[in-house]
């Protein structure tokens, strides 16, 4: 399913797009937790197919993907990080987003579209 | 043979996940194959989170030469348990480390998972990680 795709299904806004042309690449996987150890656990083979998918809004989550090769990242709940988190994800070139639903809305969307948890 | 080493401060939340970041570019440049290359990051990144978590300080040290060996030194206080440590779902991360995501109980279980060799040692004086990777 192609991230334009994703974002129309969760009604999800760009915070920061280093690169337009992701919006038309295919994503297979999704890693949706609010702790990082569990998503550094959980490695798709495909890490530019895979996106992030947490409530945690700080550096972190930001730095967390860059370790698993992800470069987009969609927060729930209307999350948006601060600027100085946010300087770390421009530098670091992901791509973040932020819906209004919250991780079990969201989840459930992905799970009806199609999308793959990201496999041990 | 390639050596780096980087200096740990404990409780340095703000640049925690910076070391790892920088290690990352090298292994990158050194072009190291991206599925070795994200199993190093990963380690890297969990072993620098729980040294500014959990130790008074420390340092990271890489070499590679045929292999990659990681060294994580701290300076204390030590894992009282380290069976314990090491079981899926323990932590005794603090409310500060938890605030930041972390504290799942997985760091060392992820890094033993991702490395081809993994041995810790500890004691009240610190503890030692030393993980190492095949190249090819």
């Amino acid at each position: 399913m192609i991230l334009r795709d994703i974002l129309r299904v969760l009604n999800a806004n760009h915070i920061y797009i280093d690169d337009q042309t992701i919006l038309d690449r295919d994503f297979i996987c999704v890693s949706v937790t609010d702790l990082m150890s569990d998503a550094l656990a959980m490695v798709c083979s495909a890490g530019e197919h895979t996106f992030l998918l947490t409530g945690l809004v700080n550096a972190q989550s930001i730095r967390t993907a860059e370790m698993l090769d992800i470069n987009t990242i969609i927060y729930v709940r209307d999350k948006v990080p601060q600027q100085d988190d946010l300087n770390v994800g421009i530098e670091l070139k992901m791509n973040l987003f932020t819906t209004s639903l919250s991780m079990y809305e969201a989840s459930g969307l992905l799970y009806e579209s199609g999308l793959k948890t990201a496999t041990r | 043979m390639m050596k780096y080493s980087y200096v740990i401060n404990k409780d340095d939340y703000i640049n925690a996940g910076k070391v790892s970041s920088q290690i990352k570019k090298i292994l990158k440049e050194l072009n190291v194959r991206p599925d070795i290359l994200r199993r190093m990051a990963i380690a890297c990144y969990e072993a620098e989170i729980n040294m500014i978590i959990h130790s008074f300080g420390g340092e990271i040290t890489l070499v590679i030469d045929n292999k990659a060996e990681f060294i994580f030194k701290d300076i204390g206080p030590g894992i009282k348990d380290i069976t314990l440590a090491m079981k899926p779902g323990y932590s005794t991360a603090n409310e500060r480390a938890r605030e930041l995501g972390f504290g799942a109980g997985m760091g060392l279980v992820n890094i033993k998972k991702v490395s081809d060799e993994f041995n810790i040692e500890s004691s009240t004086k610190g503890t030692i990680l030393t993980l190492r990777f095949d190249l090819l």
